[in-house]
């Protein structure tokens, strides 16, 4: 099981004066998920139309299922599925008149093609509106369908990009089920996503992307190891208790404490875990500190990515003063 | 790829265009509706004013509003990609071990059966308000074929169109300023040699002028005239630029 099914090697593109893609290397193995992960712009979508045989590189080399993506771009699409952040579906055609016609566009003798498009309906769950036009459908339920479009043919490799952006917290569970459910199956994934919630908890492994190019790679918890180790947190009860928080803290930890003010939490990076919690409580303590919260935490792939790039992932949130 | 597989997409693609057809009805209006419409205006208000030597109004006109009809039919080809190129569903089937060209295939058959539904739709109609084909039927099986290889050919222009001009709105736009005074510019409506010398001209020898006389000649006294094989030439020789044409901009436009 370490076949590479998805391996692309100093890939470039340029769009005029833009490169997107300024050397790209990734790869997937056989049945593991394989997360692209980076802001907008990164290059991710110009990665999964070049790997999907939508367009050619300027430069550099890809195989999908071994095959040569800009040799043979016939054989590399009958291996693989490919479903995004816009559904590549018919708006006046039903569901199941989509993943039937596609069915047979992948060569799936039309009656097989059928009881397939059936049985995706069933497990995805879109039985009540399978005889209605797609236009009708939410979108959770496009998405749904267009993971069904793209598995149809039952392909070894499957590209998702994007493939939660837009949805509500239901809608994105019920993909997030959908898409670690293939990858138990033996299927090949890989995903784009510039949420990293959603990379730690799909990907076996992750590659982060910045200007066409990878910039880490490894699993979710090599990447925060990268950053650094765990911290103890604690929030306490009263601001007043801060600089006592931090004093205990630091000479516990190593280095110097974070204090955030607002959350009226102080950490520290910690080396084990061994006595420190106990101690911690008991200093704290000792020292008329009230404890709200205490743990250890693992940096976020958000940190990880700060700290990578020097700026935050996701645009930051609207600031309520 | 080999032509059965062509063949079988292609036929796919005819059956999704019907699929869209038979859930959005309103898509053949501009083949169905606007004939009927042209077809009585034309022959009850030019009818009585505009006098043919030796040939009843109506029966002058039809062969003009046969291939106004088939000429916008044809053209209208871009509008219904440029739709579908706008929408997601063409990005999957670039993705699809698919003939890729089976899509404009698949289209350009579909306008083919709306190019013969309005012809059957207006001859009909034509009847009804005094069109002889005294030609026969042989000539007039002659006179459609002609005009849908003209249709055909346009649509392969409006392929070609389509695939260059990013929204279906200025392709209507732009249909409208050249296609229209095509028609008018032509033996459709009026006899040329009563045109301004120049403009006539010009009438007699652009192609819809040579496909409505070869369609009128056929139609009414059955023989196909000198514009017949002009006509025919036109006919095939737009297909044969417009064909590739047509295939290498969609391929360029979808690969971007």
């Amino acid at each position: 099981m370490t076949r590479a099914m998805i391996e692309a090697v100093g890939l470039h593109k340029s769009f005029g004066d833009t490169h997107a893609l300024a050397g790209l290397d990734l790869d997937a193995t056989e049945g593991t998920i394989l997360g692209v992960l980076g802001p907008n712009g990164a290059g991710k979508t110009t990665a999964v139309r070049v790997l999907t045989t939508l367009i050619r590189p300027d430069a550099g080399h890809a195989t999908v299922a071994g095959i040569d993506v800009t040799k043979d771009p016939a054989a590399v699409r009958s291996r693989i599925g490919v479903a995004g952040q816009y559904a590549a579906l018919d708006e006046l055609l039903t569901g199941s008149e989509n993943l039937e016609m596609v069915g047979r566009l992948y060569r799936v003798p039309a009656p097989v093609a059928k009881q397939r498009a059936a049985a995706l309906i069933e497990r995805f769950e879109l039985g009540d509106a399978a005889n209605r036009p797609v236009k009708t459908y939410s979108g959770g339920m496009r998405r749904r369908l267009d993971l069904g479009a793209a598995l149809i043919a039952e392909p070894p490799v499957i590209f998702l990009d994007e493939p939660t952006t837009g949805l509500d917290p239901k809608g994105r569970l019920s993909m997030w089920d959908l898409i670690a459910g293939l990858a138990r199956g033996g299927t090949t994934v890989l995903m784009t996503t510039q949420y990293l919630e959603e990379a730690d908890r799909l990907a076996d492994d992750i590659a982060v992307i910045d200007h066409g190019r990878v910039i880490a790679r490894g699993t979710a918890d090599a990447l925060k190891r990268q950053v650094g180790g765990e911290r103890l947190v604690v929030t306490i009860s009263q601001e007043s208790t801060l600089d006592p928080a931090r004093r205990v803290l630091e000479s516990i930890g190593e280095g110097p404490a974070r204090v955030d003010d607002a959350s009226r939490a102080v950490s520290v990076a910690v080396e084990s875990h061994g006595a420190v919690l106990t101690r911690a409580i008991r200093e704290l303590d000792a020292a008329g500190v009230h404890v709200d919260d205490i743990g250890f935490r693992r940096p976020t792939l958000d940190e990880v990515f700060l700290s990578l790039t020097g700026r935050p992932a996701e645009e930051p949130a609207e600031v309520v003063a | 790829m080999n032509a059965a597989w062509w063949i079988r997409d292609s036929w796919e693609m005819v059956v999704r265009n019907l699929i869209h057809i038979k859930r959005t009805p309103e898509l053949l209006l501009d083949v169905t509706l606007s004939p009927i419409m042209f077809v009585l205006l034309f022959s009850l208000v030019f009818g009585g004013s505009i006098v043919i030597p030796n040939v009843d109004y109506t029966s002058f006109l039809m062969a003009g509003i046969f291939v106004q009809t088939i000429a916008f039919a044809g053209i209208y080809t871009s509008v219904l990609l440029a739709n579908d190129l706008q929408k997601g569903m063409i990005d999957r089937f670039r993705s699809l071990p698919m003939s890729q060209s089976s899509v404009l295939t698949g289209r350009t058959i579909t306008d083919l059966f709306r190019a013969l539904l309005a012809v059957s739709i207006m001859w009909v109609v034509g009847l009804l308000v005094g069109f002889r084909p005294e030609g026969g039927l042989a000539a007039s099986v002659a006179a459609i074929g002609l005009m849908l290889l003209f249709g055909f050919a346009l649509s392969w222009v409006g392929v070609a169109a389509g695939s260059l001009v990013r929204t279906p709105e200025a392709l209507q736009g732009i249909i409208f300023a050249v296609v229209f005074p095509l028609t008018f510019v032509s033996s459709a409506f009026v006899e040329t040699r009563r045109m301004p010398e120049w403009l006539g001209w010009f009438a007699d020898r652009q192609p819809m002028t040579l496909v409505i006389d070869a369609v009128r000649s056929l139609t009414l006294f059955g023989e196909p005239g000198p514009a017949a094989i002009p006509a025919v030439l036109w006919s095939l020789g737009t297909l044969v630029v417009a064909f590739p044409l047509g295939l290498w901009l969609y391929n360029r436009r979808t690969t971007q």
